[in-house]
This record gives C-alpha cells, structure tokens and sequence, in this order.
C-alpha cells in the first residue's frame, strides 16, 4: 500500500469490479433457472437483490464449515427472492451450480420458498412475509447471550414492510440493542399489486422511521455494488442494529422486466432468455 | 425432579395453573441453564415475576407482539436451545398462529409455548381472552405436540418433561387458583401416554385439564345410578394415545369431555383415532357447544356450557337412554 492508501483504493476497485463480475453472472444464472423451469417465477424480486447479495456472499458474510457460533447467519425474509438467492448460493460455492438445474422440480430442494436446510446454506423456511426479521432479531440476540461471534443479516421486501411484524421486529431489534444485527430493506418500490406509491405509499419514507426507530440506517442506491459494498462495510454504531435502505429496481438488468410487474411472477420463454442473455453479456 | 407429596398437590393446586407454571420454570432453571423464557409484556400474568427476578439473563420480554415474540424464540432456539414463549392463549395460538406454523410446525424449532388461562377461567374478561379453539388450531398443525394437564401436580410434571423434550410443543393450561387435585402423588406422567383413574365396565369419560376432576365426580354420580364408568387423562391431544382409546371399544358409551370447543379439540382427535374401528359404541362429545359463551363468573360459565359433575353426569345419563 502507497502512504496514501491509494493501494487500498486500489484493491477496493478490484473487490469492486469482481463483485460486479459476480452480480452479473447471477444475473445470468437467475435467469436461466427462471427459464428451464419451465414454469412461473418470482423474476422482478429476484433480480432486485442481486448486488446485496453478491456483496453479502461474496465479501461480508463469512464462510461455510465454521462452527455454528462463528458462521454469519443470512435469513432472506422475502422468501420468493430465491432466484437471486439460489444463484448467490452456488456463485459463492455454498451449493453445487448442478443444483440450480432442479429448482422447481419435484422433489428439490429448490422451491419457490426457502426450506430450512442449513446444510445447504438455507438458515430459515420463508414465504410468509414478515416473519424472518423477527427470527433474525432472535438470532442476534442468541449471540449477545451466549457470546457466539456470527453477524446476522436478514434481507427484507418494501412490500413485505407492509406487514406489521416487520416494525415488531425491528422496534425489537432497538429495544435489545442488536449492534450484530444489519437489515437490508431491498425497496424496489414495487410490490405484487403494483408500484407501493399506489398500495401502502410510503416507500420513500423507511430511512426516518427506521432512524426514528433507533436504527442506525443508511440509505443507498441498492443495484450499485460500490454503494452496497460500504453500506456493508461500515461499522456498527454501538447498541444499534443497521438498516441499510437499498433503493432498487424490481427486474434490474433486464430492460423489458424492470419497474414492469408483469415480471413480478412469470414464464420466462426461450426467446425472451436470449434476449435478455444478450442484454446482460453486452453489459460486460 | 420434584416430589410431588400431598400437601404440594393441595397447595399447587391452590396457587393455580399460572403460578404453578411459574414456579415450575423456576425450580427447572435452577437445575439446568439449557432453556431460555420469552414473553409478550406477560411475565407477571404467567406467574414469571421471580423467575426474570432470579434469572435475568434467561428471561426476554418480545413486548406486546406475540408475532414477534415466536420469531425471536425461533432465533433463539436455532441452536437447539429450548425455548418457553407465554401468552395469554388465543393471543399466543392464533394472534401468532402463522408464526407458529412456519416456526415449529415447518421449521420444527425447540419452542415451546405455553397458553396460559385457556378454557374459560378468564370469565369475566370475556371471549377476547377465551381459549375455546387454541387447542384444535394447535392440533391441527403438522408436528405439534399438544398437552392439557389437569392439575397443579400434572403442570409441574409436564413443564418437567417439556424441558427435555426436544421437540415443538403447546402448553395448553385451564383452570385458575382453587384447580381441582386430581394427583396427589407422582402420576407416572409421560408426554403421550394416558393414565386411567377409575376402572369402569359400562362407558369410558376420556377428558383432560380440568375436566379431568370434574369426569370423576360425574363418574362418583353415575355409580349411584348403576354406571359404571371408567375416567381417563388424556392429557395429551396429541399425539394421542390411540392404544388407550382404542381399549375403550368394549364400552357402551365412549364420552369425551374438555374446557375447549367441540370443534377439533380432544373430542375430534379421538373420533379421528376410532372412526375407522368396527362396531364402535358411539361418541358423546361434551365440551363447549361451537358458541361464545357469555361472559360471567367461572362458575357461571362452566354451568352455562354444561361442565359441571352433575350436568356432565346428566347429559351422559341422557345419552345412554337415547
């Protein structure tokens, strides 16, 4: 490293631009999972998340094999955003990428909603919304008992934030103090009806209730892997659990599914993939 | 284990279902430290208040959001931690019902949650605070367990067992100071299995928590007029004891009896369990009759909803004449 530090400016830029390389290639996996299904996926949600959890897998989050005290725990609250969640497990060796070509089979262990199965990285069953922000606050809480080191890191939908046990949860996370605890609201500003500005309007409001809340919260462009990757980085403050409001882009990459909730649970056909294959790879 | 003498029976009975819950949790934490207690804003109410006073560390308040309250225990028992998670019983089995189904049910977590003052004793509170369904909602989610146990004596053994027992269960406690003493010594309790407390030839009452006294002394009341009637703790709703129901086949007259609704509780369970059986006597379920009871005295609504001895006795009586 130069006195400067440009040398670690440097070797974020490289992290940087790897995790750009990563987010691009779940995109890809995504998007062929959505199609060789055969039959509906959550898309728009899917492809919204992709850079948090590039980052999470990718730089933040630990690795396997470490005792359960030490392994970081991720909890994906939204359940239905498992394309970019399966895509994430196997881009970061969690599961074998041979595994993505069952999802939605019978008999996976791919579904449409995660299915408790630490084994392969899958820490919770979700699908009904609301719930696994409480179960992380849970989480984080174990810790600060029983002295165990792992980070919990619960991603949660704008719609999702809809239901009350959200706020349960977060005002929980407040109240015990859970500075080992980082929330990342994935507000895409869509939700299954339509834009949020026209269901529960007040998408544009999260950083103040979350700071009135008590949270430490930052808020970010969430599809911007530089932006997300700091929000991650940076440290606790002590005694507050972090909330990082990631604006995103319901079907990020793919020009004709994003802000477009047709995309929001959808088939995906052969020329539709290609054509947005070809999008993503000349986004190279 | 504690012993259970006499005078404990009498004076957990005394103290009620709640108090002895607490004091329960309290003599378990003093011999293990593998199990934590969460409340939603009820620690007082659930006879906990020494309990968070002696063991802080161990004792969490979710605040009153029973929804999050079951999250946080599903965190807390990820390890495999046992966890007690206390309400009021509607507000813990159907405010947080999903909670518990994706939790305990799905997830099969080491939760245990504890439905304090289900049945009627909250009487004057009215049917807010009921727990007529509870144990049917409970029942009917895959890989619950469910236990009602009829007195001071039987809660202190089940808390006893629910600490060793590794898997999801549902504490459902009826009655309130003043429980009737079924046990006054040890009952050879196990989660599962029912223990028979009178030998009877004619019919067979299967009953849990409080209903457990008052099957006896409708049991007393029909051996005056030529009934012979066996009584049985069916403490467990499920899994249920198929075997000892089955073994009541030979009876004229099988009689179910709960503080609950009819509908899907102890009743169901064991008319789902004999509904396949050949030249089965037939079924009388006695219990609360798919109303909301208005609200009054204890005494008041077990009498308006026919739980009683004497109207137990009489109903039965008018069922054999039919």
């Amino acid at each position: 490293m130069t006195p400067d530090g440009s040398g670690m400016d440097e070797k974020k830029n490289e992290r940087i631009a790897e995790l750009k390389e990563h987010a691009r290639h779940m995109r890809l996996t995504s998007l062929r999972m959505a199609n060789r299904c055969g039959g509906n996926a959550h898309l728009g949600g899917g492809l919204s998340l992709i850079e948090a959890l590039a980052v999470l897998y990718g730089a933040v989050m630990n690795g396997p094999g470490l005792p359960y005290g030490e392994k970081d725990k991720f909890i994906l609250s939204k359940g239905h955003g498992v394309l970019g969640f399966y895509a994430a497990l196997a881009e970061f060796g969690v599961i074998e990428e041979s595994l993505l070509d069952t999802f939605l089979q019978d008999g996976s262990d791919l579904i449409a909603h995660p299915v408790m199965k630490p084994e392969i990285g899958l820490e919770a069953s979700s699908g009904s919304l609301g719930q696994g922000i409480s179960m992380a606050a849970g989480l984080a809480l174990a810790a600060k008992k029983k002295g165990y080191t792992y980070q919990t890191y619960v991603l949660c939908g704008n719609g999702e934030a809809n239901e009350g046990s959200v706020w349960e949860a977060c005002m929980s996370a407040v109240n015990f103090r859970l500075d080992n605890f980082t929330l990342f609201l994935d507000n895409n500003h869509m939700q299954s009806d339509g834009d949020s500005e026209g269901v529960m309007n007040i998408s544009d409001r999260y950083t103040g209730i979350l700071k009135a809340l008590g949270f430490q919260v930052i808020e970010i462009d969430g599809n911007d892997i530089a932006q997300v990757y700091d929000a991650f980085m940076e440290p606790h403050e002590t005694g507050k659990p972090k909330a990082i409001v990631g604006n995103t882009v319901k079907g990020k990459g793919v020009s004709f599914m994003e802000n477009n909730n047709d995309w929001h649970h959808n088939r995906l056909t052969n020329e539709q993939l290609q054509a947005a294959l070809q999008e993503l790879e000349a986004a190279e | 284990m504690t012993e259970i003498t006499r005078s404990k029976a009498r004076l957990w009975s005394r103290l009620g279902a709640r108090a002895v819950l607490g004091q329960a949790l309290l003599e378990a934490a003093k011999e293990r430290d593998d199990f934590y207690v969460v409340s939603a804003d009820l620690a007082q109410s659930s006879g906990l208040g020494r309990f968070r006073g002696e063991f802080p560390d161990r004792f969490m308040n979710a605040g009153i959001a029973e929804q999050n309250m079951i999250g946080l225990a599903a965190g807390l028992a990820k390890d495999g931690t046992n966890v007690f998670a206390t309400s009021f019983s509607p507000f813990v089995t159907m405010r947080a019902c999903e909670q518990v189904r994706m939790n305990m049910g799905y997830m099969q977590l080491n939760i245990k949650t504890v439905g304090l003052g289900s049945g009627l004793i909250m009487a004057q509170l009215g049917n807010s605070h009921f727990g007529i369904e509870d144990g049917a909602v409970m029942r009917a989610i895959p890989g619950m367990t469910v236990v009602c146990p009829a007195d001071g004596a039987e809660i202190v053994r089940t808390v006893e067992a629910l600490c060793d027992y590794g898997k999801p269960a549902y504490l459902r406690l009826t009655g309130g100071p003043g429980l009737p003493v079924v046990y006054e010594e040890d009952m050879g309790f196990r989660i599962g299995k029912a223990i028979s407390l009178r030998e009877g030839k004619d019919i067979a009452i299967i009953a849990n928590g409080t209903m457990v006294h008052y099957s006896l002394k409708a049991a007393e009341i029909l051996a005056e007029q030529g009934v012979d009637a066996a009584v049985l703790d069916m403490h467990t709703i499920k899994p249920l004891d198929t075997e000892a129901a089955e073994a009541q086949l030979d009876k004229k007259l099988i009689v179910t009896v709960e503080e609950a609704s009819i509908v899907g509780g102890l009743g169901s369970a064991v008319a789902e369990c004999l509904a396949p059986k050949k030249n089965k006597p037939p079924q009388l379920m006695l219990g609360i009759r798919d109303c909301f009871p208005h609200a009054g005295s204890y005494a008041y609504l077990l009498e308006q909803c026919r739980l009683t001895g004497e109207l137990i006795a009489e109903d039965i009586m008018k069922a054999l004449r039919n």
